[in-house]
């Protein structure tokens, strides 16, 4: 039953899935402000979840179990982009600002008067040097 | 058989390791949300891991636990983003 294209397909499509949820881990401990980490995990870590549901349905070779396993790729495709959403909605409607780079006059929070200042500044990473016309200064309010 | 079931271990071994990420976002992340973030990555990795030692083992009552994690997981970034928007400083 489980012959030797069976083996190709589920290990490239484990491979895939685990590549592809190393670039979402990477991005998640690298990537400097909450909306990219969410761009990171959002797609990049539901991609790799799909390929390797995909790779367990191919395992099981037919039958109940790749029902499930189908319903279980179908849950998962809806609801991990939502959840992703929903989250950064929230930081959103809360006023958590985007991240600028240093030094750039332009950019998210050029005009900080609309929205709720809330400020987290252990945010801006390691070089957040305070420049005289300061968007890393949180407390200036516009 | 045992191929595929050593390449489907192999790949839950990594994805488990490659957990570390996200832990550690969850760990020293300035805000909750960033922390709910990761937190939500933790939980589609260990779905990914259940399903696929349910296909190495061949034990089909496994997915039912990933589907129960799967519904567990949505309920919780939508909870606590609801949480979150509401005001209540959860941390």
């Amino acid at each position: 039953m489980t012959g030797t294209l069976v083996t190709l397909v589920v290990t490239f499509l484990v491979a895939l899935g685990v590549g592809f949820v190393g670039v979402a881990a990477v991005g998640l401990v690298r990537l400097p402000d909450l909306y990219t980490r969410a761009h990171a995990t959002s797609k990049s870590d539901t991609l790799g979840t799909l390929l390797g549901l995909a790779a367990v349905a191919v395992a099981f070779g037919g039958g109940q179990p790749t029902v499930k396993t189908a319903l279980l790729f179908v849950f998962v495709l809806l609801t991990g982009p939502t959840a992703a959403h929903a989250i950064t909605r929230a930081a959103y409607d809360r006023g958590v600002d985007g991240w600028t780079r240093p030094g750039t006059p332009g950019g998210a929070t050029a005009q900080p008067g609309s929205r709720v200042q809330h400020g987290h500044e252990a945010n801006r990473g390691p070089q957040a040097q305070p420049g005289p016309d300061g968007p890393n200064d949180p407390d200036d309010g516009g | 058989m045992a191929l595929v079931s050593a390449v489907l271990v192999g790949g839950a071994v990594g994805l488990v390791v490659l957990t570390a990420g996200p832990l550690y976002r969850a760990a020293r992340g300035p805000t909750v949300l960033d922390r709910a973030i990761a937190v939500n990555a933790v939980g589609t990795t260990t779905i990914v891991v259940l399903a696929l030692l349910a296909a190495a083992f061949d034990e089909p009552g496994f997915l039912d636990v990933a589907l129960v994690y799967a519904v567990l997981n949505f309920l919780l970034s939508i909870g606590l983003s609801r949480v979150v928007l509401d005001g209540g400083e959860v941390l």
